[in-house]
């Protein structure tokens, strides 16, 4: 442990000799605190899901952790089935569930994601806990090795998480259907669906690698005027990304929520029309 | 208003120190730095304190107020209660000289090794012409007032003296970016060197430079970031780097 240990970081010699690791006086531990619990939080939540493998579909509705459906195993009259491409895989008797085929390019977007990074730094690795606070590690190399050298393949995670969203869209738009599968009516479910697909794109259009490949990577902007102008719009977008992360975070585990209780006729989906 | 002021100060040097006790009149619309030196006019005549403008515009009082980066200049008593007890240290990422003030020339030494903007060979004095788009990025990077509360704060350095050899620091990812995006700076290999010379791969993005910046630059957003991704462009994404080999493009390099 790097802390308290004489001769490293703050206490390296020829610094101001004081021993405390910080002389912060406000509450810095409450958002790393915070954002510990609900990351975990949502960790379990979405594991639990991931591997319950039902209550994913009540017509129209289906969940975004089932959505789309690449397995034979999946309910067929969802709006983004895709079906057959992996089959149903089975490990030691048991069903692999089709949402994991799913959830690995949400959670490889999310886990590159410049902004989970620092709140995942802080709050689960504490490199560093809170800004001037020293952390307990005696050696960092930051992302320059394995694992976190992938850290770099942010922008491919990023396009799988384009491709869900169109898929994510589809399933929104197939909810202005009723329980019968005919178009032209729009319930509670509808709402919280279109709600979740709406968050999840401008989480990704807001993203760092979405600005970068829109024009950021550019030296001219004089040159793309189209490019430059989306630039511009990714940039004020940008500026919420940790809002839109967050509120896309809660939005796709209320709506898994939300299709589950319907699915497991806990609550009824109510139509407006 | 005339208020009571408890300060807890440290005082030392490069092989010892401690925090000391003082107690101080001051008057809500008053600075941090203004306290201290009522402390040296009337209590601390050795006291060191390195100072300039008194505007936030020089850079030179950074210190820590309560654990926090922050120019001294800049940081209003009122902001503290009546019974909090103030607590000034030196920054605690660099070596002490005396008291309040630090050797900070790791960051000139830093500053060197960048390379220095290359003009391109066929344009003469006088004939460079820039848009405003093509600039303005960079314009935010040069409202950097050299306070090096960045690097301070920075816990790749702060909490790791050993990394201080390969690592460059937010206040010079802002220099190298601004370089990079300029328009007419035909140095190849910016983007390798920020990686491989520079350290920016030790960078975990958790953003205390763009926190403690007292001019508001956004370092981790617009320098930090899109250097990371210009990186990954020559660097980490395969098929980025064969669509510049088959169409021959040098403008990312």
């Amino acid at each position: 442990m790097a802390i308290d240990t004489p001769g490293t970081g703050v206490f390296s010699q020829g610094r101001a000799k004081l021993s405390a690791r910080t002389l912060r006086t406000d509450k810095w531990w409450l958002t790393p605190f915070v954002t510990f619990l609900v990351l975990f939080s949502f960790i379990v939540y979405a594991t639990f899901r991931a591997f319950e493998n039902g209550k994913y579909f009540a017509q129209p509705l289906i969940s975004p952790f089932y959505s789309p459906c690449l397995s034979t195993d999946c309910v067929k009259d969802s709006p983004s089935f895709v079906g057959t491409i992996f089959g149903t895989y089975h490990i030691f008797g048991m069903t692999v569930s089709p949402s994991l085929f799913i959830l690995i390019f949400p959670l490889a977007f999310r886990l590159t994601c410049y902004y989970y990074r620092k709140a995942y730094y802080r709050s689960f690795w504490m490199s560093p806990p809170a800004c001037a606070v020293a952390e307990p590690h005696a050696k960092y190399t930051g992302e320059t090795r394995a694992p976190l050298i992938l850290q770099n393949g942010h922008r491919y995670a990023f396009y799988a998480g384009l491709v869900l969203n169109v898929f994510l869209s589809i399933d929104a738009i197939g909810a202005f259907r009723n329980e019968k599968g005919q178009w032209g009516h729009m319930s509670i479910g509808t709402l919280v669906l279109l709600a979740n697909a709406t968050f999840l794109w401008l989480y990704s259009l807001s993203c760092h690698t979405c600005r970068h490949t829109i024009g950021g990577r550019l030296r001219n902007f004089s040159k793309h005027p189209v490019r430059y102008k989306l630039w511009t719009w990714v940039s004020i977008l940008n500026h919420k990304h940790q809002n839109f992360a967050w509120i896309s975070l809660f939005g796709v585990a209320l709506a898994d929520l939300y299709v589950r209780q319907v699915s497991g006729h806990s609550i009824r989906n109510l139509y407006f029309f | 208003m005339a208020r009571t002021l408890k300060l807890r100060i440290w005082r030392g040097n490069d092989e010892d120190g401690a925090l000391q006790d003082v107690t101080v009149e001051g008057n809500n619309g008053e600075v941090v730095l203004d306290i201290i030196h009522r402390v040296q006019a009337t209590q601390l005549g050795d006291l060191a304190v390195r100072w300039n403008c008194k505007a936030g515009k020089c850079g030179s009082c950074s210190m820590e107020i309560n654990g926090k980066p922050r120019l001294a200049c800049m940081t209003q008593i009122s902001a503290y209660g009546d019974d909090e007890v103030i607590t000034i240290t030196p920054l605690r990422a660099f070596p002490v000289i005396k008291d309040l003030v630090t050797d900070v020339s790791f960051n000139y030494k830093k500053a060197l090794e960048v390379r220095a903007y290359e003009h391109p060979v066929d344009l003469k004095p006088g004939e460079a012409r820039m848009q405003q788009v093509d600039v303005e990025r960079s314009q935010e990077f040069r409202k950097c007032i050299e306070c090096f509360l960045c690097q301070d704060t920075c816990h790749v350095i702060r909490d790791h003296e050993e990394n201080k050899k390969s690592f460059a620091g937010p206040r010079f990812f802002i220099r190298i970016a601004e370089l990079d995006m300029h328009p007419l700076d035909t140095l190849r290999n910016r983007k390798q060197s920020a990686q491989t010379e520079h350290g920016l791969g030790m960078c975990n993005i958790t953003k205390c430079c763009t926190e403690v910046c007292p001019e508001h630059i956004r370092i981790t957003d617009n320098a930090i970031i899109p250097m990371k991704e210009r990186v990954v462009d020559v660097k980490y994404d395969p098929l980025r780097w064969l669509g510049s080999v088959i169409r021959k493009r040098d403008g990312i390099l």
